[in-house]
């Protein structure tokens, strides 16, 4: 294959995985890097390098246009923020280190459980907690505007849990050179009781400062390639952006579940190729 | 406690910074893509192999090097370099609007994020 055609190819293949990522809500991020390694036979660290350029341009396009909608609650992001560049950090010096068949097998495991997340359905949120004496002196309590119209307060809860999850999911953007963005929402959702649509549009907001983090030792250590990374950056920013247009009418319930089903596909195989050493 | 108009003020910026940066990183990208294919679209590719990048292609001073030479694969780095500020300049700019609200845990708490970042770009063993 020549360079034309494979940039061709893979700008191609980078545009599905954004346009799907953007409409099914789950990151192109995740289907990207095995994209690289399995179909077009990359090294892992070139692939994750690619990748984590690509989450960066999606998160700040993305993040431009949810700001001023005033979902996202910039006091929690920021406060966050240090846990997650503090175990992206970690995350991408560990990755200098894991041999690349180790990175294959975390890979697989992480995609496994996004499939599995992304079918779990969602407890109910609890609506009008106390303030947490914490989340107050942080000034991290917000509202946001609901669905019957006005603003509709919120009580943040459990700060040091959703601050060591943010470290954890750090540590894997680092790691695997994704968004983590599931990690991200768990953790503001689920522990620290933040609505759902603050938590989302939050995390997307945190997700390209979490990147810059490791993006710089990924860079020194010569893992961004510009041959492998304008397309796949190119073309999941033009997929996304795409994808987020079409999201206001598009029916995304079977395209969910089928997305799903190729991110298990793909964590299996990344688990398999890691194990025999193909990869 | 109801986000007051300064922070709204702040997010409608914060928003257009990130545009911005997106945008301008794009389009350095894409006219590094023209002269990489342009010049190179034919030669035979191999990621197969991880070999790192050159120095060239990983070192600040060998970036602008590599793109006052009018190198393709050296503008499109400089576009991904651009990407990465992004966020940073996004941090930068987060410290300035709480300074602005005389915020000082905030202040405190975002300039830590952006020591992190730096020390990320340009800390030991770091590209520039």
């Amino acid at each position: 294959m020549n360079v034309l055609e494979f940039t061709l190819l893979v700008a191609l293949g980078s545009f599905v995985a954004g346009l799907l990522g953007a409409l099914t809500g789950l990151g192109g991020g995740v289907v990207l890097v095995p994209l690289l390694t399995i179909f077009f036979k990359v090294d892992i660290r070139y692939a994750i390098g690619a990748s984590l350029v690509s989450v960066i341009a999606t998160s700040s396009g993305a993040a431009a246009a949810y700001v001023k909608e005033g979902f996202s609650n910039i006091r929690i992001g920021m406060f966050l923020e240090i846990a997650t560049t503090l175990g992206a950090l970690c995350g991408a010096l560990l990755a200098t280190v894991v041999p690349t068949r180790v990175l294959a097998i975390i890979f697989g495991v992480m995609l496994l459980y996004s499939a599995y997340l992304s079918r779990k359905p969602r407890p109910r949120a609890q609506r009008n907690l106390p303030p947490d004496s914490l989340a107050t002196k942080l000034k991290m309590n917000g509202s946001f505007p609901s669905e019957e119209g006005g603003m509709r307060p919120y009580n943040v809860q459990a700060v040091p849990a959703g601050f060591s999850l943010m470290f954890g999911a750090g540590a894997l953007s680092g790691l695997l050179g994704i968004g983590s963005g599931a990690v991200k929402v768990l953790a503001m959702d689920q522990a620290m009781k933040i609505p759902f649509k603050v938590s989302t549009t939050t995390s997307n907001f945190m997700i390209g400062v979490t990147a810059a983090a490791s993006a710089g030792i990924y860079l020194s250590r010569g893992y961004i390639d510009p041959g492998l990374a304008m397309p796949v950056m190119l073309a999941v920013l033009a997929g996304s952006l795409l994808g987020a247009h079409l999201l206001m009418k598009a029916q995304t319930r079977v395209l969910r579940v089928l997305f799903a089903v190729v991110i298990a596909f793909l964590g299996a195989q990344m688990i398999y190729q890691g194990i025999s050493g193909t990869i | 406690m109801p986000r007051n108009w300064s922070d709204q003020n702040i997010e409608q910026m914060v928003g257009n910074l990130l545009r911005t940066g997106v945008t301008l990183s794009a389009l350095v990208v894409f006219i590094g893509a023209l002269l990489y294919l342009i010049r190179h679209g034919s030669s035979h590719v191999d990621y197969h192999v991880f070999r790192g990048e050159p120095p060239e292609l990983r070192t600040w001073s060998g970036i602008l090097h590599s793109v006052f030479s009018l190198h393709g694969r050296g503008i499109i780095q400089l576009g991904l370099v651009l990407l990465i500020l992004t966020p940073v300049a996004r941090v930068v700019f987060a410290i300035w609007g709480f300074a602005a609200e005389h915020d000082r845990m905030y202040v405190i708490f975002t300039t830590t994020v952006l020591v992190i970042l730096l020390y990320s770009l340009l800390g030991p063993g770091s590209a520039f």
